[in-house]
């Protein structure tokens, strides 16, 4: 029980004194999670929207792949783009392998299933309600699909933040093909993993504090985002 | 012009089942078209047809000259997107191509038309249930259709919002736009209607002016269906 007291004000110390190495850590993996919801929201919103709406041969069997691959292990998408990443592997001449552009890609293909999958749900849900008025109005194809993504942006928040989730709380892709570099690739949750088997457990609770409030103030934001946007759009 | 609009020995199939058997007839210019009949005897298929929503499983649908966006629809519960009245009316004048420098005036006139100009910038989602209908209304009189097609636009409103929409209507049809509308109220089909188009079953059983039809239907099924509506008739 002291122990875990003393962990605790050893976190509040090091918060507090905004130790350099510390939010150098922070600040890498924002970059590495945010850039990779950039990119999986640019791919997985059109994505999801085109099955969606679409009609192909095959589309049950994506849908069905879509839904099974939100629930990737991370360890086993860190494996594969190691594997690409690799010197000996098809993309190895990039030398991308061990930098944050590696955890970047690994990310993205990790939380790319979620954000497309999400997104299709709410965009087939909407499309029942919309398709008959937006081909009556004469707005077809593409125009209509980003005419629907427009109207439900306050619920593809949602799957967005679903995806921030994931990529910001995983360990096994990042620490596979980053290698937690100190200084270079090493983010919060490898942190707290290498920490604690090294026994200094301020600093990896300090991270793990500081990981659980940026995800509750983003979601906290993004949930009055969605409920103003009620009131004022219905 | 695209009236009139001819429909030969059309038929409509769903999952086995015919909803639309046989049908011929032909829409002219002018009079208020009224689509009697009860529930689930294909009115709502027919306007769809009509409209080209559905394609006919069989025979044909021909209008006399083209033009998509010369007929309208106005359906039962209206669809509106998340922005304010006038950008919902606005958006449908982009799809008919309308300049973007004049969408706003003609939107305007449009929510006048239908009496929601003082509530044009507010969200239509927060609207009430015949306000909506009215801003469908005027989203489907911005492109002064030549046609407008209206799928029982008061089932779910009260009395007071219904005496507003068939204002509305009323003026719409006085203007000249053909109105082509279903509904199984039949004091509303006989303060609105020129003509009476009764379904049964998915058949065109009778075509008369309101007056005969109601006073002296020519099929067993009208006469059965205004006693059941009307029983002290």
């Amino acid at each position: 029980m002291q122990e875990i007291a003393k962990s605790f004000s050893g976190a509040a110390a090091l918060i507090a004194s905004g130790d350099a190495t510390l939010f150098g850590i922070v600040l890498l993996s924002l970059e590495v999670s945010l850039s990779a919801v950039l990119l999986a929201t640019l791919l997985g919103l059109p994505l999801g929207a085109a099955i969606a709406v679409g009609r192909f041969p095959g589309r049950r069997t994506i849908i069905v792949l879509l839904n099974a691959l939100m629930g990737l292990p991370p360890v086993v998408v860190g494996l594969v783009v190691y594997l690409l990443l690799s010197r000996a592997g098809p993309l190895g001449a990039l030398g991308l392998l061990f930098t944050p552009g590696a955890m970047v890609i690994a990310q993205t293909v990790l939380i790319l299933p979620i954000i497309a999958a999400l997104c299709r749900q709410a965009v087939e849900d909407a499309w029942l309600e919309y398709e008959e008025q937006l081909r009556s109005l004469g707005a077809h194809g593409v125009r209509a699909a980003l005419t629907v993504l427009w109207d439900i942006r306050f619920s593809l928040l949602t799957a967005i933040l679903a995806g921030l989730g994931r990529a910001a709380a995983e360990v096994g892709a990042v620490i596979i093909v980053g290698g937690n570099i100190d200084g270079v690739t090493r983010v919060m949750t490898t942190t707290i993993a290498l920490e604690t088997s090294k026994g200094d457990l301020p600093l990896a609770l300090s991270l793990g504090v500081i990981l659980i409030s940026i995800v509750l103030v983003i979601n906290a934001a993004a949930y009055g985002l969605k409920e103003a946007a009620q009131r004022r759009y219905g | 012009m695209i009236l009139p609009l001819r429909l030969e020995e059309v038929s409509f199939v769903a999952r086995g089942r015919a909803i639309i058997e046989r049908i011929s007839l032909g829409v002219e210019a002018g009079h208020a078209s009224i689509i009697l009949g009860a529930n689930g005897a294909g009115k709502s298929v027919l306007m769809r047809l009509m409209h080209g929503l559905l394609a006919p499983s069989g025979g044909t649908i021909k209008w006399n000259g083209e033009g998509r966006h010369k007929q309208a629809m106005v359906f039962q519960r209206p669809v509106m997107l998340r922005r304010s009245a006038l950008a919902n009316v606005t958006y449908a004048l982009a799809l008919a191509g309308v300049d973007r420098a004049e969408r706003e005036a003609q939107a305007r006139e449009a929510l006048a038309g239908v009496g929601l100009l003082p509530l044009a910038q507010r969200a239509a989602r927060v609207l009430s249930g015949g306000e909506q209908q009215r801003l469908a209304l005027a989203r489907a009189w911005a492109l002064h259709p030549e046609v407008l097609f209206l799928d029982e636009p008061t089932a779910n409103l009260d009395p007071g919002a219904t005496r507003e929409i068939e204002t509305v209507i009323k003026a719409f049809d006085a203007a000249g736009t053909k109105i082509v509308m279903s509904t199984h109220n039949l004091a509303q089909a006989r303060r609105l209607g020129d003509e009476i188009l009764f379904l049964h079953q998915g058949r065109l059983v009778e075509r008369a002016p309101v007056d005969r039809f109601f006073k002296q239907p020519a099929s067993a099924e009208a006469a059965a269906f205004i006693k059941g509506e009307l029983p002290w008739v």
